[in-house]
């Protein structure tokens, strides 16, 4: 019997822990994400998955990067990025809702107490229902803010979503510890 | 032989009476802007053309070019303070990209993505703006509104109607419609008026003709706004 050679003695590099979350947005980002398509095989083979709807893990451990989608617009949105912000050593925020609010934030310049009476207790049909107050339901905050204005963010990803080409370059960058850097054909907004 | 100023550590060669944006753009050296227009004077408002020189920061839209100037423009230290001047100018309205018309058409999302700027930064104000939607072709959203004065200057000096002006100061500053009633429909504008057509930014809308073109096939999508700009002269 041959001895192992040098090389399949070495042991295999750690591979890093991605967490993601998705706060007041329409999951449309993770949905982006899985349009790196079989390029996620490449990504699995480096990465592994914290807490991610994709796992369905509940919290997050200690991570080297935090993936954050949508804004801030209850109090367990701010709960879960506090806690992202702790366990991640690096916090992207990615698209829209994420760095300026996005579609939940134009509700802002209405008050949000008679946003909840328009929604559920005005309308036709919903004679005697009132706005629901059961205790688990996270409180609203008056306003939807991006995660920068909670916590320090590292990085940003824009687009609504970014596009899944557009996430594998940052993370392609990001994973090879290099600065992540957006084309201008994949630095979109919209 | 004609006088010269160093742009970036080029020269560059002008008239008299020439800003160092005129002159630079002659010689096929963009420098981004948002209020300035070609057939305009020079407003000074936005500072995103601001370039260095001698060791000052001036606005090169309203300076005069001058013999043997060093002009700083494509530079980390500009590119930075242009960066941050339209991530104010971001902050200061309601910028929903996604939802917007002028997406892809528009001149301050353009100059975003050629300086790099993938986040607003600043603590976003969120303002009330309502929009005017009274007019039977053209919608007006001033929550995207960045007192470029273009509308009010093509409206008095090309379409000569004075139907646009900017009231208030500070955090008050607003643009008004010249009617009795503040309404839109109840001035003389016309959908292909000047004033109609030159908002840099989705403030003044065509009705109806919104998304024709699809969203990555529009002009910035196509190519940056310093290539852009330089080819059409605006």
């Amino acid at each position: 019997m041959t001895e192992p050679s040098a090389q399949e003695k070495r042991p295999e590099p750690a591979r890093l822990r991605i967490a993601t979350a998705s706060l007041a947005g329409c999951f449309g980002c993770h949905m982006s994400l899985l349009d790196i398509d079989e390029r996620i095989f490449e990504l699995a083979a480096k990465v592994e998955f914290d807490r991610s709807p994709l796992t369905d893990i509940k919290h997050c451990g200690p991570c080297d990067i935090g993936l954050i989608e949508g804004g801030v617009c209850n109090a367990e949105n701010v709960h879960v990025l506090r806690e992202f912000r702790r366990n991640c050593k690096t916090l992207v925020a990615v698209g829209a809702c994420a760095i300026n609010g996005g579609l939940p934030a134009q509700r802002n310049h209405l008050d949000v107490g008679a946003c909840l009476q328009e929604v559920y207790c005005y309308r036709e049909g919903l004679d005697g229902a009132g706005v629901p107050d059961d205790p688990e339901l996270p409180l609203l905050l008056d306003k939807v803010r991006p995660i920068h204005e909670v916590v320090r963010v590292d990085y940003f990803l824009p687009g609504c979503p970014p596009s899944g080409d557009a996430i594998w370059k940052f993370l392609s960058d990001l994973v090879a510890g290099r600065t992540p850097r957006l084309p201008y054909a994949l630095m979109h907004f919209d | 032989m004609k006088r010269q100023f160093l742009f970036d550590g080029r020269p560059v060669p002008f008239d008299e009476g020439q800003t160092i944006l005129q002159a630079a753009r002659a010689a096929g050296h963009y420098i981004p802007h948002l209020c300035w227009h070609p057939d305009f004077p020079p407003h000074g408002s936005c500072k995103l053309c601001t370039v260095k020189v001698g060791g000052r920061h001036v606005s090169s839209c309203a300076f005069p070019a001058r013999e043997g100037m060093e002009v700083e423009s494509d530079t980390p230290e500009i590119n930075a303070e242009r960066r941050a001047l339209l991530q104010m100018l971001f902050v200061e309205g309601n910028h929903f990209c996604p939802g917007c018309e002028k997406s892809g058409n528009c001149q301050l999302q353009a100059l975003a993505y050629d300086l790099e700027m993938t986040t607003p930064r600043f603590p976003h104000f969120y303002p009330d703006r309502p929009v005017d939607a009274s007019h039977p072709d053209v919608l007006l959203d001033f929550n995207r509104c960045i007192f470029c004065e273009l509308c009010v200057r093509a409206s008095r000096e090309v379409d000569g109607k004075n139907v646009f002006a900017l009231g208030g100061r500070g955090l008050g500053k607003h643009l008004v419609v010249n009617a009795e009633t503040g309404r839109l429909a109840d001035t003389t504008l016309a959908a292909d008026d000047l004033a109609a057509n030159i908002c840099p930014v989705g403030v003044i809308l065509k009705k109806r003709v919104g998304f024709a073109v699809p969203i990555g096939e529009r002009t910035y999508d196509a190519e940056p706004i310093h290539v852009h700009a330089m080819e059409r002269d605006t």
